[in-house]
């Protein structure tokens, strides 16, 4: 029974550590910043979540999983406000090359805007 | 949803304190105490209790009206599929991170929701935020807009593709928090899985 747990615990720890290389691939491939939050964002959120069931098949202790399901929880939730912020900062600060989009519906919304904080 | 506010002396707004405790929210920050110790006892639980009435109490939040019949299980439905939908974003995102060849061909794109309460708005965006090459580079509360920026989608009709997935993403968040009201009525929710609307 251990082995099985520990063997699922590696398969689990192997995800992780994929998805956490794809997600470093993604940074150092893709042009710009906006692509790039996709890279850093989405795998790296799911190589956590392989971690983090990994770290529970390998602990076996019933205190730890609501410990490691609130680490789970609070980066689905934290994750998209930080990509939100700075890909929103990014747009702002004139650092999105508009030509490189094929389409994009922001920037001409953003020339009639009064210039002020919150939308 | 305004929050409630009241005026200080010096001109300047603070929300009520009056009403801020809420019960699920007490409930929720014991629940996360007691995680934090490892340990369930009388001291924890009450501390923890304790705890988040100061909290709230000294950071007042604006209450959450959520006008409409949750249904609990429509909710645990939408739950899953999103989960579902975030493990296939990685892998796409992963198939395009590797593909060898071409760089991405992304774009901006400007969704109008249907549903004009904020709850929703904040809902479908942390939705679509982790679902398959999307991440909102702006949200308009006054209009209840997002504008996406979307990953490697070559074509116009893709782009309409996603707007619709949004929508979609929408009308089944609208469904499982039973919310009918304040829906521009162009656009009705219809159930995802072609059930009966009530």
């Amino acid at each position: 029974m251990n082995q099985v747990l520990d063997i699922l615990a590696s398969i689990c720890f192997l995800a992780a550590c994929v998805f956490g290389l794809i997600a470093a691939i993604g940074l150092v491939r893709f042009p710009d910043l906006l692509t790039r939050m996709h890279a850093a964002t989405k795998p790296q959120v799911v190589g956590l979540v392989f971690a983090l069931l990994g770290l529970a098949f390998r602990l076996r202790e019933l205190e730890m999983l609501p410990l490691l399901f609130l680490v789970g929880v609070f980066q689905f939730a934290t994750t998209p406000i930080a990509s939100h912020m700075l890909s929103r900062a990014a747009f702002r600060g004139g650092q999105v090359d508009s030509s490189q989009l094929l389409v994009d519906e922001l920037s001409e919304v953003l020339e009639h805007d009064e210039p002020r904080g919150a939308p | 949803m305004s929050p409630e506010l009241i005026t200080r002396r010096d001109g300047t707004k603070r929300p009520r304190r009056k009403g801020a405790v809420q019960p699920w929210a007490v409930l929720w920050l014991t629940a996360v105490w007691v995680a934090l110790w490892h340990d369930i006892s009388v001291a924890n639980i009450a501390s923890g209790a304790l705890l988040s009435v100061g909290i709230q109490l000294a950071f007042p939040l604006p209450p959450l009206h959520v006008d409409g019949r949750v249904r609990p299980i429509a909710c645990v439905v939408v739950y899953f599929t999103i989960l579902w939908q975030v493990l296939i974003a990685s892998v796409d995102v992963a198939w395009k991170v590797l593909r060898p060849g071409r760089q991405p061909q992304s774009s901006v794109i400007e969704v109008d929701l249907a549903s004009d309460s904020d709850f929703v708005l904040t809902l479908v965006s942390l939705a679509v935020s982790v679902c398959p090459g999307s991440i909102v580079v702006e949200a308009r509360r006054s209009t209840h807009t997002l504008f996406l920026h979307v990953l490697d989608v070559p074509d116009l009709t893709g782009l309409q593709a996603e707007r619709d997935r949004v929508l979609t993403v929408e009308r089944r968040i609208c469904w499982a928090l039973g919310i009918t009201q304040g829906i521009k009525p162009d656009r009705t929710p219809v159930p995802p899985t072609g059930k009966p609307h009530e």
